[in-house]
């Protein structure tokens, strides 16, 4: 899974596409997440780095990523190699 | 390094919700590192904005309308001329450009410069023959025909599947999802700006548009390519966003080489889901959101201004993708003293 070339990720959680000319405001996590993402980690090392950050139950959690997840891909900025 | 000063004249002065490019090109040319121009504003109508645009446009002259003729046309620039000693005319609105085009030669030799297309570039990238050039060097077009009767609107069904894009030979284009909106947008487009009135799959996906300057020799001296962001109800762009798109500069690339397209050009594209482009316009001129390219560093009207000189120009290799051009309206304030000197006297 890899996050789109070209795509602009600001620390405000501010995402550009510059192929489309689409932005995107992201929320802290979403932005903490989609950091991650690039870092090339996986479902289960953002797992588990958002577990030790915020009080949260670990199956709604995975829920949470992947929904944000497809949403992603949903609008073309990352693509699911797995 | 002291500027050279150019006397260079610009149509299309109608910065209104429906603008003409004449501004914006005026823009870059004040930006401009070479040059120090000065500006001649040839206006059709009295209310044009730019002519009360003092700190953009230097003098303004009315002109006729291209249907009094080429002959009456050349009188009147002869006269301006004979003032302002003009280097350069950049027209900016399609309906005129044929006339421009047939009087290149005598413009010359009266020592003003253009850069417009050959009569042969123009007229094969017309919306009505479509079609046949999207065939010819190998473009994805939509489906269209040109009709030249209300009556040919009833056997539309045979070859469309609505809706369909209702669309005049200049300006203006309407979605139509039966019949009848097809006839209703027929009588006012052909009222406007005549036959054929083109009828054209409608094609669903994000309008995306391309500025580009071609050297005449098959080069692309400059492109841009931009995504509307917001559009008028007259279908014009508001606000819009540089891309970074290689396929539509691609596709740029392709039709300049094969058609050796000499000027400023607008390529209308749809991009649809599936990431396919279809053609559907090309503008012979450069567009109202030509100072966008300016601001994302490409000055286009500049390089017009140089090729039109004769001069050689560096292509332009890069742009600022990102960049945003946002319009906005804007109330001048003028005295009827400048309104009645342009009306009565046809200067101002």
């Amino acid at each position: 899974m890899n996050i789109n070339r070209n795509i602009a990720i600001s620390d405000t959680g501010f995402v550009f596409d510059p192929s489309s000319g689409d932005s995107y405001s992201l929320n802290p996590v979403g932005t903490e997440i989609i950091q991650l993402l690039k870092k090339q980690k996986t479902i289960e090392e953002i797992q588990v780095e958002i577990v030790s950050k915020y009080e949260v139950d670990d199956v709604q959690l995975e829920k949470d990523i992947i929904d944000f997840i497809l949403t992603l891909e949903q609008y073309n900025l990352i693509e699911n190699n797995e | 390094m002291s500027k050279r000063k150019l006397t260079i004249a610009v149509t299309g002065l109608n910065n209104t919700d429906n603008p003409g490019p004449g501004i914006p090109v005026i823009r870059g040319l004040r930006d401009s590192e070479e040059f120090e121009v000065r500006i001649i504003g040839l206006a059709y109508e009295n209310l044009e904005p730019g002519i009360y645009m003092h700190d953009i446009v230097d003098k303004t002259y009315q002109i006729p309308y291209p249907s009094a003729g080429t002959e009456v046309l050349l009188a009147r620039l002869e006269y301006i001329n004979s003032i302002e000693k003009i280097d350069v005319l950049i027209p900016n609105f399609d309906a005129e450009l044929n006339t421009f085009m047939r009087s290149a030669d005598k413009l010359k030799k009266m020592g003003i410069r253009t850069f417009l297309p050959t009569l042969e570039q123009y007229e094969e990238r017309h919306k009505s023959v479509l079609p046949e050039y999207g065939e010819k060097y190998d473009v994805r077009v939509p489906k269209s025909k040109a009709i030249f009767n209300a009556s040919d609107i009833y056997s539309l069904n045979d070859d469309f599947t609505y809706p369909v894009m209702v669309k005049g030979k200049f300006y203006d284009a309407f979605i139509a999802y039966n019949t009848e909106q097809v006839k209703m947008h027929f009588n006012k487009i052909s009222s406007k700006w005549g036959l054929p009135v083109i009828i054209q799959e409608f094609v669903k996906g994000v309008e995306v548009n391309v500025v580009a300057l071609g050297d005449g020799k098959g080069n692309v001296v400059g492109a841009v390519p931009m995504r509307k962001q917001f559009i008028t109800d007259k279908g014009k762009a508001w606000a819009g966003i540089t891309l970074k798109d290689d396929k539509m500069l691609e596709q740029t690339q392709k039709i300049f080489s094969a058609t050796k397209w000499r000027g400023g050009m607008e390529l209308e594209l749809i991009k649809t889901n599936d990431g396919k482009y279809y053609l559907i316009e090309i503008n012979p001129r450069l567009p109202a959101w030509v100072y966008l390219a300016v601001g994302a560093g490409q000055n286009l009207p500049e390089a017009l201004v140089k090729l039109a000189l004769g001069e050689d120009v560096k292509p332009y290799e890069n742009y600022q993708v990102g960049k945003l051009f946002i319009r906005y309206s804007y109330d001048l304030i003028c005295d009827i003293a400048e309104f009645e000197q342009l009306s009565t006297f046809g200067e101002l």
